[in-house]
């Protein structure tokens, strides 16, 4: 189900200092939310601020937001699939996103997902749980800081000879891919769930 | 006070600064986690760090008392300091009562918090750094960037020549043993003639009256134990209820600090005892601030502090940027929450803010400080502070437009529009306004050409 009424956790809000416009969007989604037995997002900050701060800003979210699940943490833990058929024959590398290693502690199951593609040659990313830079609008504040940050995560990814770096949080991939880019590499950033949705005909 | 983001960018520019935190960082760390990784009981210790200091917070008036009177009974005598210039006058007062003109100090962040050598130079006494590398600095003029390794942001090569300007009496290499012998001979004959030590302290032991500092190179037992006369200036919130918490602390601050499983000398002492040590002992009870901290619920954990650094060597931001960027003596993750709280946010808006919330500094803390739940909250209290402006604004439209479906699919499309002129083969290379600091180092995706939402919805 895709609940059409959804729109944004307001994580942004949260994180940038603005509780009150974050708590009517966390009661916002208590409401489109609120009747399902499991909810999946491929964003683990997303995750993390719905399951693990919504509570201090509107208390009701504790019960919906312990339903809410990162796709990796969904398809490995709660449905123990850790081969979903995919084929993705490249060089890899996987950069574990902050949120999703200290807040909404995936785990490895990235990882077991990604050594279950057929093809895919998975590379370890040096100085993998170093942050990437990106922080929300710390991006933006502090943009000197957060590309000193990135200059050495693109580092760490080129070096790996990878073609791909993968994650679970497309904002930090939107950061990294952008890096990248604009150093001229040819390495490109995906999100686990496009790798994972490859297949051998498409 | 300085803005975080601009005083970031003229150190992150300097090179050597970055080699030589990334290299004393990276080292720091490493042993750190080995150290770490020998206790099975890491994680409970933890626990008993956080709720002894807990407690210690919440009945902080009644140990307060209890260390006071503990000390008097033992031969101290008790000041009490409700801001830096009463702590600073009390220590000048107590040097002029012996007509001393020059004291010994061992390292302490919170004589650098209240600016004390400032004011123990306009009162004509000057104050002598024992600690190696606060002797560094203080030679060159220079200010501490880090907690621990205050001259962290320099190399040996800097020092030699530094030496060789000022302290050293013959040539000299960039051999460690050999700079450190050139400060341990000029140290050696300022001990032995000093009539005043100054000291701050790790903990205070409210049962006893007792005070407490770890150290590693033994000047502060130097400075501690040959003058006739010593002053400790002790933050209200360093005390623990019983000699036997410091069984706890003394296993966390060590490993967490320097990485050592205990650190080289351990110094207590209580009151005065004749005819041993100092025989006139001053304690300077300092709120400076604290007691406002302490008012916050929320904020109120970043007294649990115990000053190990290790939160400075895993912040991403910290580790290039260096602590001058944090414009205090507290820098890095713990600076970020506790100098805003000890000022007022008004006086550090852009601290808060010089995180990306990676959760780093947390992880490792050993009294469990959760640093980004505090960043938050101290956020929040800026937003409230700054009241209207254009990011409010923004803000406040953002929620509007996610506050239904149809508004957010509206502004997709216009977006969608609005984007044309800027994408140039595929990505956006310049975004014009507050977003341009984003395409300083990044390409930016444009808007995609079809939502999920839309393909969702079409799907056969
Ligand atoms: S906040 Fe925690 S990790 Fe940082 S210096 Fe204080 S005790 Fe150490």
């Amino acid at each position: 189900m895709f609940p059409a009424e959804q729109t944004c956790c307001g994580q942004l809000h949260l994180n940038s200092g603005y509780r009150d416009d974050a708590a009517a969007l966390a009661r916002r989604f208590v409401e489109v939310f609120g009747e399902y037995d499991a909810i999946v997002s491929p964003s683990s900050s997303c995750v993390g601020t719905v399951r693990e701060l919504y509570p201090q800003l509107v208390p009701e979210a504790a019960r919906v937001g312990a339903r809410v699940f990162e796709l990796s943490e969904l398809l490995v833990n709660e449905l123990g699939v850790d081969d979903v058929g995919a084929y993705f024959p490249h060089r890899v590398t996987y950069h574990p996103t902050c949120h999703s290693l200290r807040v909404t502690r995936v785990g490895d199951a990235p990882l077991r997902l990604l050594r279950k593609v057929r093809g895919l040659e998975l590379v370890e990313l040096p100085a993998a749980d170093e942050c990437c830079g990106f922080g929300g609008t710390f991006a933006v504040k502090n943009a000197d800081t957060s590309i000193a940050m990135l200059a050495d995560k693109c580092a760490s990814i080129v070096s790996t000879g990878a073609s791909v770096c993968s994650a679970v949080d497309g904002s930090c991939l939107l950061h990294i891919g952008g890096g990248l880019e604009r150093q001229g590499t040819e390495v490109r950033a995906l999100h686990l769930a496009e790798i994972l949705a490859s297949t051998e005909d498409a | 006070m300085t803005d975080f983001p601009a005083a970031a960018r003229v150190e992150l520019a300097n090179g050597q600064l970055r080699a030589n935190l990334h290299h004393a960082t990276q080292t720091i760390r490493a042993k750190r986690a080995g150290v770490v990784a020998e206790l099975p009981d890491w994680e409970e210790l933890r626990e008993a760090g956080r709720g002894i200091k807990a407690d210690v917070l919440a009945r902080l008036d009644e140990y307060l008392v209890q260390f006071e009177s503990a000390a008097q009974a033992a031969g101290a005598q008790v000041h009490w300091a409700r801001d830096a210039a009463e702590a600073n006058a009390i220590v000048v007062e107590v040097a002029r009562d012996h007509g001393v003109s020059e004291v010994v100090k061992m390292k302490s962040l919170t004589t650098d918090e209240i600016h004390l050598n400032d004011a123990l130079a306009a009162a004509g006494i000057s104050a002598l750094e024992t600690d190696f590398a606060e002797l560094i600095l203080q030679l060159d003029g220079d200010w501490s960037s880090h907690i621990l390794v205050p001259a962290i942001h320099r190399n040996r090569t800097e020092i030699r020549d530094l030496f060789a300007r000022t302290i050293a009496d013959g040539p000299l290499t960039d051999d460690p043993s050999e700079l450190a012998e050139a400060a341990r001979v000029y140290l050696r004959e300022k001990f032995l003639g000093a009539r005043m030590g100054v000291s701050g302290a790790n903990f205070g032991v409210a049962e006893t009256g007792t005070i407490c500092i770890v150290e590693s190179e033994g000047n502060g037992r130097m400075c501690t134990t040959l003058p006739p006369v010593l002053v400790s200036i002790l933050g209200i919130e360093k005390l623990v209820p019983s000699f036997a918490d410091l069984e706890v602390f003394l296993q966390l601050l060590p490993r967490s600090s320097t990485g050592e499983r205990m650190n080289p000398y351990t110094s207590l002492w209580t009151g005065v005892t004749p005819g041993d040590g100092p025989q006139e002992m001053h304690i300077v009870l300092l709120d400076a601030g604290r007691t406002r901290v302490l008012a916050d619920e929320v904020g109120r954990v970043a007294l649990h502090c115990i000053r190990c650094s290790a939160c400075l060597n895993v912040c991403p931001v910290y580790t290039r940027t260096g602590g001058h960027a944090y414009g205090s003596v507290y820098p890095g993750p713990i600076g970020a929450i506790l100098t805003p709280q000890l000022i007022g946010v008004d006086q550090a808006p852009s601290l808060p803010y010089a995180s990306t919330l990676c959760g780093a500094c947390y992880e490792v803390c050993p009294v469990k400080i959760d640093i980004p739940a505090v960043l938050l909250h101290l956020r929040s209290k800026v937003v409230e502070h700054k009241g209207a402006t254009p990011e409010r604004l923004a803000m406040r439209a953002m929620g509007w437009v996610f506050g239904s479906a149809r508004r957010l699919r509206f502004a997709q499309r216009l977006g969608r529009v609005a984007q044309r002129p800027l994408v140039r083969g595929g990505s956006i290379r310049r975004l014009p306004g507050p977003l341009a600091g984003w395409t300083q180092g990044r390409t930016m995706r444009p808007v995609a050409r079809e939502s999920f939402r839309r393909w969702w919805s079409r799907r056969p």
